[in-house]
């Protein structure tokens, strides 16, 4: 059913406006002073102070991959983040260990891994599928270049970024 | 100085006035009719008679033009540009400004003073719109009146002729 | 010296002097013109509690350098199937006409004896209302040219907003004329320094007044019954006169012609680098100008009450420019912070508060201010 919205009788000093002009030009001008003599504080001047202390833990930044405590890479290029990824970001070139690693005829070993930041649109897919726990998403999320080229994490840049995750998973350590 | 003022804005207001015939485009003519009358304004103001230079400027290029433009504007230009010449307008018009061309020179050379020049008008010591003024209000105060009322009654009209609802 | 004499002659001493103070009006109007977009930016920020530019320069302030700079190095992109003639000539037609109304706008009393106005006419105010009504073919040949709908919009808006306010805008200083008596800027300026400034007239030289103060160099403060009668015309012309400045000059609650929600840019849709900053800097000096046109109508112009003009030295002479300058820009603030409060009107409302309040408005006010001074001389 339609309702009719009684439209409110109005004084004639209400219909010639300037009440309501001037009652929003009070309000225009106030705040005009207050931002003037810095009493209002709301925007950040961004590149010198950051939200960071303030962004929360699981916070999606710039996709990085992780070393655990012994300084071992956890990926184990089984490239299932680079079929996830919906960009098709992620391109990962896999290698064999070498014939001395006790695990070489187990897992291989990322020979490449580039993430191209130009298409990672910061899902979390990767973290999520990757079976290793090796690929996280972090808190950086500035990531600019001046080139295409800058743009393509390699796999040092991303073990640079991520530095090293305790815990969760050990497979690589020797079953207790 | 001034005889090369003179000179130039006549050149300048009979081509474009010349140019609001010839274009092909509705646009074209009616901005070198603004020239035009800019140019005309310019003459009034060489002549030392600004204020009627400027109601020129202000009256015909500021606002009935502008009124004229924006009618244009909404017309199919395409249309327009695409109509071929017509010889016979085109012969006809030659023939009417000749005819104008030869009355005006019979009317001009008929006067009294068009051996020399025209007497220089009396400096009244006020400005020009003060003596238009002057003179309209004072010699012509009943003509004025008259085409007030005239106007009057054309805008009255034309306010009952627009409105929607005629019965 | 005899190079000196020469240039001391009536003649070429007009010429040059002249020719200075355009150069030096155009200088400081198109710095003004530059920095009154920084301050557009600035007030739209502080209003809405933002902190606005203020990266390059201190606070921000070489940001219209910048953006000049910006301007001119971007591509002069002309967009296929536009008439190419008017499509060039159209943002010179919106620039040319803002700067050519500052030629008659006194800018200060004298100098060194010698005036502050480029070019002292006799229909000062006439040649004001005639060139920026020729400020309307820039914007609405734009909007043909580009042959796009929105712009087209745009200027078709503009066409029949100016030619409505502009009746308005003429009608309201009709009761100026008819109080000073002439159309000639510097002496409306100098009634003001003599009576009072026209929404302000608590001040005289001549006796008679209800309250009066004398002062030492002989002007009167205080009220006087004809000037407080007259001013409640002078008011309405005020507010009228204001009122259609903004329309006239396109800015908010006015600026269909280029509504950004509606109609993209409004008539510069198509334009880009400086064929665009034509426009965006024409429709500031515009907005200066006219603000320099109310300053000298009704606010007194250079003058400030118990401040000689230039005739007792050169020092006052450059407090008066100061003092105009100034004006000028409190009105450009206001300009703005009107801009930041208010919302746009719709184009029906426009139209009918134009044609049906103020046209009416000023009429009426036109025949009461004749009624006072009527009722004065008598
Ligand atoms: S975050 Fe998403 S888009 Fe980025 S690399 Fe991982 S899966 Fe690809
Ligand atoms: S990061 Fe994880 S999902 Fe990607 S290849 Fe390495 S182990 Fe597999």
């Amino acid at each position: 059913m339609a309702t009719i919205v009684q439209r409110p009788k109005l004084s004639l000093l209400e219909r010639s406006y300037f009440p309501a002009i001037l009652g929003g030009l009070w309000i225009t001008i106030k705040h005009f002073f207050k931002m003037l003599f810095g009493q209002t504080k709301v925007t950040m001047q961004y590149p010198e102070q950051k939200w960071d202390s303030a962004m929360p833990e699981w916070y999606r930044g710039a996709p990085t991959l992780v070393k655990d405590e012994h300084d071992r890479e956890r990926c184990v290029a089984c490239q299932l983040c680079e079929f996830i990824c919906p960009p098709r970001a992620i391109t990962i070139k896999p290698g064999e260990l070498p014939g001395d690693n006790r695990w070489s005829k187990v897992e291989k070993y990322p020979e490449k891994f580039d993430i191209d930041m130009i298409r990672c649109i910061y899902c979390g897919l990767c973290e999520e599928v990757c079976p290793e726990q090796a690929i996280f998403l972090r808190k950086d999320y500035s990531i600019t270049g001046l080139t295409r080229a800058e743009m393509v994490h390699d796999k040092e840049k991303l073990y640079e970024l991520g530095g090293v995750m305790h815990g969760l998973v050990h497979k690589w350590n020797e079953k207790k | 100085m001034l005889t090369i003022l003179f000179w130039v804005f006549s050149v300048l207001m009979l081509a474009s006035a010349a140019a609001v015939v010839l274009f092909r485009n509705p646009v074209n003519s009616a901005m070198s009719l603004v020239l035009s009358f800019l140019a005309l304004a310019a003459l009034f103001v060489t002549l030392d008679a600004f204020f009627i230079g400027v109601i020129q400027v202000l009256v015909y290029a500021g606002a009935v033009m502008v009124l004229f433009l924006f009618i244009i504007m909404l017309l199919d230009l395409k249309a327009e540009t695409r109509r071929r010449l017509n010889i016979a307008a085109l012969a006809g018009g030659i023939a009417v400004l000749g005819g104008f061309v030869v009355l005006i020179t019979h009317v001009v050379k008929s006067l009294p003073t068009s051996a020399d020049h025209f007497p220089a008008l009396a400096r009244t010591g006020y400005s020009d719109a003060y003596d238009i003024g002057m003179t309209l209000f004072s010699d012509f105060n009943l003509p004025f009146q008259i085409i007030g009322v005239l106007l009057l009654v054309s805008t009255i009209g034309v306010v009952f002729l627009s409105r929607r609802s005629l019965r | 010296m005899p190079s000196l004499d020469l240039f001391l002659q009536p003649e070429i001493f007009l010429v040059w002097t002249a020719a200075l103070k355009t150069l030096v009006i155009l200088g400081v109007v198109l710095t003004m013109v530059a920095y009154s977009v920084w301050a557009e930016r600035k007030v739209s920020a502080f209003i809405q509690d933002r902190i606005g530019p203020n990266r390059v320069g201190w606070a921000g302030l070489i940001q219209p350098v910048a953006d000049g700079v910006k301007l001119l190095l971007k591509e002069n992109f002309v967009p296929g199937g536009v008439n190419k003639f008017f499509f060039s000539i159209a943002p010179s037609l919106a620039m040319i006409p803002a700067i050519l109304v500052l030629a008659v706008l006194p800018f200060g009393s004298s100098l060194f004896g010698v005036p502050m106005v480029i070019a002292n006419l006799d229909i000062g105010v006439l040649w004001v209302f005639a060139v920026s009504s020729l400020g309307v073919y820039g914007i609405v040949l734009a909007g043909w040219a580009s042959n796009s709908k929105y712009p087209f919009l745009g200027g078709i808006r503009s066409s029949s907003q100016m030619i409505s306010y502009e009746l308005s805008l003429g009608l309201s200083v009709v009761p100026v004329f008819m109080i000073t008596g002439t159309l000639n800027l510097g002496e409306i300026v100098q009634y003001q320094v003599d009576n009072g400034w026209m929404v302000f007239p608590a001040w005289f030289r001549s006796g008679g007044g209800l309250l009066e103060f004398t002062t030492d160099n002989g002007s009167m403060f205080g009220l006087d019954l004809g000037q407080t009668l007259l001013w409640i015309p002078m008011m309405v012309s005020f507010v009228i006169f204001m009122i259609a400045m903004f329309a006239e000059t396109n800015r908010v609650p006015f600026d269909l012609p280029e509504a950004e929600q509606e109609l993209v840019g409004g008539y510069h849709t198509e334009y880009s680098s400086m064929r665009f900053a034509l426009f965006f800097l024409g429709e500031y000096a515009a907005m200066i100008a006219g603000a320099g046109v109310i300053v000298t109508l009704f606010l007194g112009g250079w003058s400030m009450p118990f401040v000689p003009d230039g005739s007792q030295g050169w020092f006052w002479g450059l407090v008066n420019i100061g003092t105009f300058f100034a004006k000028v820009a409190a009105i450009i603030f206001f300009f703005l912070w009107v801009r930041w409060t208010l919302p746009r009107f719709r184009f029906d409302q426009l139209m009918k508060l134009g044609w049906y309040v103020f046209f009416e408005v000023a009429l009426v006010n036109i025949f009461l201010t004749a009624g006072i001074l009527a009722y004065l001389q008598s």
